[in-house]
C-alpha cells in the first residue's frame, strides 16, 4: 500500500528534518496507486498495474542546493538520503535565483479524493472496457482505447515549519471508433476525479454515432468559417495559451503577452468581453490542490475578467525583482460560459462547421501565438441550424488570441481533457467567427 | 508521473526542454556513482533465471526479462547562469511474459531472488486475467537463442566521465558568444544518457548492452525592443549515439554555405557565433509572398519531414488500428504493400530502415525483445516496399523472423513497436547542395527544423524551418520569414526532383519520439542528403494580435 496518512506524513517528514544540517532543507512525499488497461481492434492489447512512493530532499547551503530521493523508509535510509543531498548540494553550483524557504502557511482541505476512485481495481477497470467493447461490435464498428486510474498523494515539509498535504483521485478514459472500411471515425474523451460520474457506455455509443455520421465526408473549400468548438476541441487550443500566462517571459519581451516597448499586458482588453477565465481549486466539476508546489495557499483567481487580462503568475524570485506580490501557477483552469447547449449554438448557427475535436496542435509562432493543427474524427457541416453533412477534415492555423476576440457565443462549460496532456478542464463549447482553415486533408 | 510530466514537457517542444526544473527520471546520484558498473552480469544472470522459471512453473509459455540501470544526466544554463545540473539513475525488472495466449507485464524496482520471482508470477497473473476478458492470441515468430552476448556503443569518450566543470564551462561559453554577439537572451543543455541493458529470454538469450546518447543545444532570442519583435535561432546540433566525441568537429565535419552544417561531430562554439547573426537577420528578413515554391531541404530540416510522413506511417500498429486512439492510423494499408505498385514517391525516392548505422540514435546490437537488428528497405524506387515489425506482427507480413525494432523507454515500460531509424538514401550521380540551386528559378531553403504538424493518417502536413532564404533565378538573393510549408505526403514524395549524393549525407533526429498510452518516448535517428522537392505550396505565418 503505497498511499499513507496525512498523520503518518506528517510524522516520517517531521523525523526527516530532524536529521537535516543544512541551513535550509525541505522534504516531500509522493505516492500514487493506479493502473490502465489499453484495448484496440475490439480487443484488450496490453494492462498494467502500477504502483510508486519516494521521499523527496532538498538542502541548502547559501544558494548551493542538492536533492536527493529514496524510496526505503527505515531510519537508516532516512538519514542516508538527507545526508546524501547534503553531500549534493556542497557539489552543486550556486543559483542565484535561489529563494528563502517559505514560511507556514494556512491552507484549505482539498476536495479532489473520491474513495469510489481510490477502490478501483484490475476487474473494474476490465469491466469498464468490456462495455465500451460491446458497444463497438453491437455497431458492428472497431474499437481502439484508454481507461487510466490513479490515486495520488503529496505531503511537504520545510525547515520552517511549512506543512502541506492533498489526497487526489483521477480517471480518463478515452475511446476511438471506426468503422471497417476505415472511413468513418468518432471519438469521446472524459475525466474525472469520481468514477461514478464516468459511464464508458454512453461515452462510447456518442463516439459510435460520430463514427457513423462521418461516413461520406464532402470536400469544401478551406477558408474563414464560422466554427462550432465542442470542449474537447477547445480545450486543446486553449491549453497552449495557459501555459505561456507567465509574467517573467512577458517582461522579457518573448511571449505573446509581452507590450511592445517593453513590460507585459497586465490591464490590457486582450479578447472578447465574453471572455473569463479563472482557477478555483474548490469548483466541484474541476477540484484540485489547494496549494502550489512553492507551498503557496491557492484560491480562486481571474486571469482574463471580461477579456482583460487580468493576473499573471509570477514566480517568487521575479516577483521580487519587480517588487509584487508572487502569483503561482494555478492547478486548475475553467472558462465561463452560458446556458446555451450545443444544440442551442447550432440552431442558432446560419451557416458554420462543427468541429468534434482538434489534434496535433503545435506552435508556429510564440509572438501571436499563432498554432496549427487539424481536425479529427468529427467535422460538421451546418446551415439553417441544423448539420447537414459531414466535412472532410481541415488544417487551421489560428491564435487562441485572435479566436478570443472573434467569440459569437458560448454554450454551458463541460469538464473535458486535454487529448494530448491528459489534464482536465472546465470549458464551454464555442461558436466563433472567421476560424481560419488553411487546408484539407485526407484523414480519417 | 514524473516521466508523464516529461513527456509532456517534452511534446512541447524544444523550448520547453530546457526549462530550470527539468524532471528527473529516477533518483539522483552523484556524477561519480554513474560510473560504477552497476549490477554484474553474471548476478543479472542469476536473476534472470530465476525469473524464467518463476514464470514458466505458473504456466508461461514463453517470458523475457529485462533488468534495466538507465542513467541520464542533464546541465541547463541560461546567459551567465547554471540553472539546473542533475544526475540520474533508475534501475529495476520488467518482465513480460505468455501464457494463455496473451501478453502479461509487471515490474519492481526491487530486484532480489525474491523480487524478481514475485513479479513474474504477477506478469503470469495479468496475462491470465486479460485472456478471461477480451484479448487476442499472441503469434511469436520464431527467435533464435543468442547464448551470453555482449554490445557496447562505440563511444570514444564516455560523456560521463567528462567533469562536470568542463561542461558548465562549454555551455557559459557559448552563452557568452551569444551575449556578446548581440542577443538577448539564451538558453542551452546538454543532456547524455546511458542505457544498460540486460535482457533474458526463454527462448535462450542473455544479453548485456550498453547503449550511449548524447545531446548539446542551445536556442538564442534576439529582441526588437522598439518593435516588441522577436526571434530565436535553434542550434543546428542533433542528438546522437555517440559519447563525448560529438563536441570534437574537424573541418571535415563542416559543410560551408549560407551557414555551417555539420556531419559526424559538431562544433558548439561555431554554430553559436552564426545563430546569433542569424537571428538578428531573422528579424529584418523580408516576409514571404505566399504560393507555389521549389524547396530545397537541408538533411537539418528534412530528417523531421522523414520522421512524420515516412517513418511514423510505415509503423505496423499504426497501419492495423493499434494506435487509433492515440497517434492514429496509417494512409498506408496491407493492400498497398501487397500490390507492390503503390507509389509513394518519385523514383528518386529510396528509404532505409537501419538499426546498425554508427553514431545513430537507433543504433543498438539486440532490441528489446532479444532480436538482432538489420537493415532492410522501405521504399524502393518510389514503390513502397515494407513495413516495420516486431515479433508478434512478423507473421501479418509474411516475415520469417522479426525486423528487430522493439523498444521500451525504460524497464518500467512494456516494450512495442518503435520505429528504427528511417533515413532517405543519397542520390547515385554526383550532385552538391550548390548545384541544385543552380537550376531553380523560385524556390526556397530551409535549413533546421521548425514547427511541425500531421494529420492522423499521415497525409496533411506542415513544417516551419530555423531559417530560409529566397532563391531567385538560381540565387540566394536574401532571407525570408514567416515561412511554412503545407503538402499532402503522396504528392510531396512523388514531387522530390533530385536528391543530393553521399558526401552531403547527415543524420537529424530525437530524443523524444513519443506513441502508445502510457505514453512512451523514443530516441531515432533519420539520415538525408539535400532534397529538392518540386511546386510545394508555402504559406505566410505572420499575424497580429
Amino acid at each position: 500500500m503505497a498511499i499513507i496518512t496525512k498523520d503518518e506524513a506528517q510524522a516520517l517528514l517531521k523525523k526527516v528534518l530532524g536529521y537535516s544540517k543544512a541551513d535550509e532543507c525541505e522534504a516531500s512525499i509522493t505516492a500514487s496507486e493506479g493502473g490502465n488497461i489499453r484495448y484496440a481492434r475490439n480487443a484488450i492489447s496490453t494492462a498494467g498495474d502500477v504502483s510508486t512512493l519516494s521521499l523527496v530532499v532538498s538542502s541548502t547551503f547559501g544558494k548551493k542546493t542538492g536533492t536527493a530521493t529514496v524510496d526505503e523508509f527505515d531510519d537508516a535510509s532516512l538519514q542516508k538520503v538527507v545526508k546524501r543531498s547534503e553531500e549534493l548540494a556542497q557539489l552543486a553550483p550556486e543559483n542565484p535565483e535561489y529563494m528563502p524557504l517559505l514560511e507556514p502557511q494556512v491552507y484549505k482541505d482539498g476536495i479532489t479524493y473520491v474513495p469510489a476512485t481510490a477502490a478501483m481495481t484490475p476487474d473494474s477497470r476490465a469491466e469498464a472496457v468490456a462495455k465500451s467493447i460491446q458497444v463497438a461490435e453491437d455497431a458492428k464498428l472497431e474499437a481502439a482505447g484508454y481507461i487510466e486510474n490513479n490515486t495520488s498523494f503529496v505531503a511537504m515539509m520545510n525547515s520552517k515549519g511549512l506543512f502541506a498535504h492533498n489526497l487526489e483521485t483521477e480517471v480518463i478514459f478515452s475511446v476511438t471508433m471506426r468503422n471497417e472500411q476505415g472511413t468513418g471515425s468518432g471519438y469521446a474523451a472524459r475525466g474525472f476525479n469520481d468514477i461514478t460520474k464516468l459511464d464508458t457506455l454512453t461515452a462510447t455509443k456518442i463516439a459510435a454515432k460520430k463514427a457513423a455520421g462521418s461516413v461520406g465526408a464532402k470536400a469544401i473549400e478551406p477558408g474563414k468559417y464560422t466554427v462550432i468548438l465542442e470542449p474537447v476541441a477547445g480545450a486543446y487550443m486553449l491549453e497552449n495559451m495557459f501555459r505561456g500566462l507567465d509574467a517573467r517571459s512577458a517582461d522579457e519581451g518573448r511571449s505573446f503577452m509581452s507590450k511592445p516597448g517593453g513590460g507585459n499586458r497586465l490591464g490590457d482588453q486582450l479578447m472578447d468581453e465574453k471572455v473569463t477565465i479563472y482557477s478555483d481549486p474548490f469548483n466541484k466539476e474541476l477540484p484540485a490542490s489547494t496549494w502550489s508546489r512553492e507551498g503557496y495557499p491557492i484560491e480562486r483567481m481571474n486571469w482574463i475578467d471580461k477579456g482583460k487580462v487580468q493576473n499573471l503568475t509570477y514566480s517568487r524570485y521575479w516577483a521580487q525583482k519587480k517588487g509584487v506580490q508572487p502569483v503561482p501557477f494555478p492547478n486548475n483552469f475553467i472558462m465561463e460560459g452560458g446556458d446555451a447547449s450545443l444544440e442551442d449554438l447550432i440552431k442558432s448557427t446560419e451557416k458554420g462547421i462543427l468541429v468534434s475535436r482538434l489534434w496535433y496542435i503545435r506552435m508556429v509562432d510564440p509572438q501571436t501565438l499563432l498554432l496549427t493543427g487539424l481536425t479529427r474524427d468529427g467535422t460538421f457541416y451546418i446551415e439553417n441550424g441544423e448539420i447537414k453533412f459531414p466535412v472532410k477534415n481541415f488544417r487551421f492555423n489560428e491564435s487562441p488570441v485572435i479566436m478570443l476576440n472573434n467569440v459569437e457565443a458560448l454554450g454551458k462549460p463541460e469538464r473535458s481533457i486535454s487529448v494530448e496532456s491528459y489534464r482536465s478542464y472546465l470549458v464551454p463549447p464555442m461558436k466563433i467567427r472567421d476560424f481560419t482553415f488553411t487546408s484539407l486533408s485526407d484523414a480519417v | 508521473m514524473r516521466r508523464k510530466e516529461f513527456l509532456q514537457l517534452s511534446a512541447m517542444g524544444l523550448g520547453a526542454l530546457i526549462l530550470p526544473g527539468m524532471p528527473s527520471f529516477g533518483r539522483e546520484v552523484t556524477p561519480q556513482e554513474l560510473l560504477d558498473g552497476g549490477m554484474d552480469v553474471s548476478t543479472k544472470k542469476q536473476l534472470a533465471d530465476v525469473a524464467l522459471a518463476a514464470a514458466k512453473a505458473k504456466g508461461a509459455t514463453y517470458t523475457d526479462v529485462r533488468i534495466g540501470r538507465y542513467l541520464n544526466q542533464f546541465i541547463t544554463t541560461r546567459e551567465k547562469k547554471v540553472q539546473n545540473v542533475a544526475n540520474t539513475e533508475s534501475f529495476g525488472v520488467g518482465i513480460r511474459v505468455i501464457a494463455d495466449g496473451c501478453w502479461g507485464f509487471a515490474a519492481s524496482y526491487k530486484v532480489t531472488k525474491e523480487d524478481v520471482a514475485n513479479t513474474a508470477q504477477r506478469a503470469v497473473a495479468v496475462a491470465k486475467a486479460n485472456a478471461k476478458v477480451k484479448a487476442g492470441v499472441v503469434q511469436l515468430v520464431p527467435q533464435k537463442g543468442y547464448g551470453e552476448v555482449s554490445w557496447k556503443t562505440p563511444i570514444e569518450k564516455n560523456a560521463f566521465e567528462v567533469p562536470i566543470k568542463e561542461k558548465v564551462d562549454l555551455l557559459l561559453q557559448v552563452n557568452s558568444i551569444a551575449m556578446d554577439g548581440g542577443a538577448s537572451f539564451i538558453n542551452s543543455a546538454i543532456l547524455a544518457v546511458d542505457e544498460q541493458k540486460y535482457f533474458a529470454s526463454s527462448d535462450g538469450s542473455y544479453i548485456d548492452q550498453d547503449i550511449h546518447r548524447i545531446y548539446p543545444f542551445f536556442n538564442v532570442t534576439k529582441i526588437d525592443k522598439a518593435s516588441g519583435k522577436f526571434d530565436t535561432r535553434r542550434s543546428l546540433s542533433s542528438p546522437v549515439g555517440m559519447g563525448y566525441e560529438y563536441l570534437t568537429a574537424t573541418d571535415a565535419d563542416k559543410v560551408q554555405g549560407v551557414t555551417t552544417r555539420y556531419k559526424g561531430r559538431y562544433d558548439m562554439l561555431e554554430d553559436v557565433k552564426n545563430a546569433t547573426n542569424d537571428v538578428a537577420q531573422k528579424l529584418t528578413a523580408k516576409s514571404v509572398e505566399p504560393g507555389k515554391y521549389d524547396l530545397i531541404l537541408d538533411p537539418s530540416h528534412l530528417w523531421l519531414t522523414i520522421h512524420e510522413s515516412v517513418a511514423h506511417p510505415t509503423e505496423l500498429d499504426r497501419v492495423l488500428g493499434y494506435e487509433a486512439n492515440y497517434a492514429g492510423t496509417s494512409f498506408l494499408t496491407l493492400e498497398k504493400l501487397r500490390s507492390k505498385n503503390f507509389q509513394f514517391g518519385s523514383k528518386q525516392v529510396n528509404i532505409v530502415a537501419d538499426k546498425l548505422q554508427p553514431g545513430s540514435l537507433g543504433a543498438v546490437g539486440y532490441d528489446d525483445e532479444g532480436v538482432g537488428t538489420k537493415q532492410w528497405d522501405i521504399i524502393k524506387d518510389g514503390v513502397l516496399v515494407n513495413f516495420q515489425a516486431i515479433r508478434d506482427q512478423a507473421h501479418i507480413l509474411g516475415l520469417k523472423e522479426s525486423q528487430g525494432c522493439c523498444y521500451s523507454q525504460s524497464w518500467s515500460d512494456v516494450q512495442f513497436q518503435r520505429m528504427p531509424n528511417i533515413s532517405l538514401q543519397p542520390g547515385k550521380e554526383p550532385l552538391t547542395p550548390d548545384d541544385m540551386i543552380k537550376n531553380v528559378e523560385k524556390g526556397v531553403y530551409i535549413i533546421g527544423d521548425g514547427s511541425f504538424s500531421i494529420d492522423q493518417q499521415r497525409y496533411n502536413f506542415q513544417f516551419g524551418g530555423q531559417t530560409f532564404y529566397e532563391i531567385k533565378n538560381g540565387k540566394i538573393v536574401g532571407m525570408l520569414k514567416d515561412v511554412a510549408y503545407q503538402a499532402n505526403t503522396q504528392e510531396f514524395w512523388n514531387s522530390c526532383a533530385a536528391v543530393a549524393d553521399k558526401s552531403d549525407y547527415r543524420l537529424g533526429g530525437a530524443f523524444n519520439d513519443g506513441k502508445g498510452q502510457p505514453a512512451q518516448s523514443n530516441a531515432v535517428s533519420h539520415g538525408s542528403a539535400t532534397t529538392r522537392f518540386n511546386g510545394v505550396n508555402v504559406i505566410n505565418t505572420a499575424r497580429k494580435i
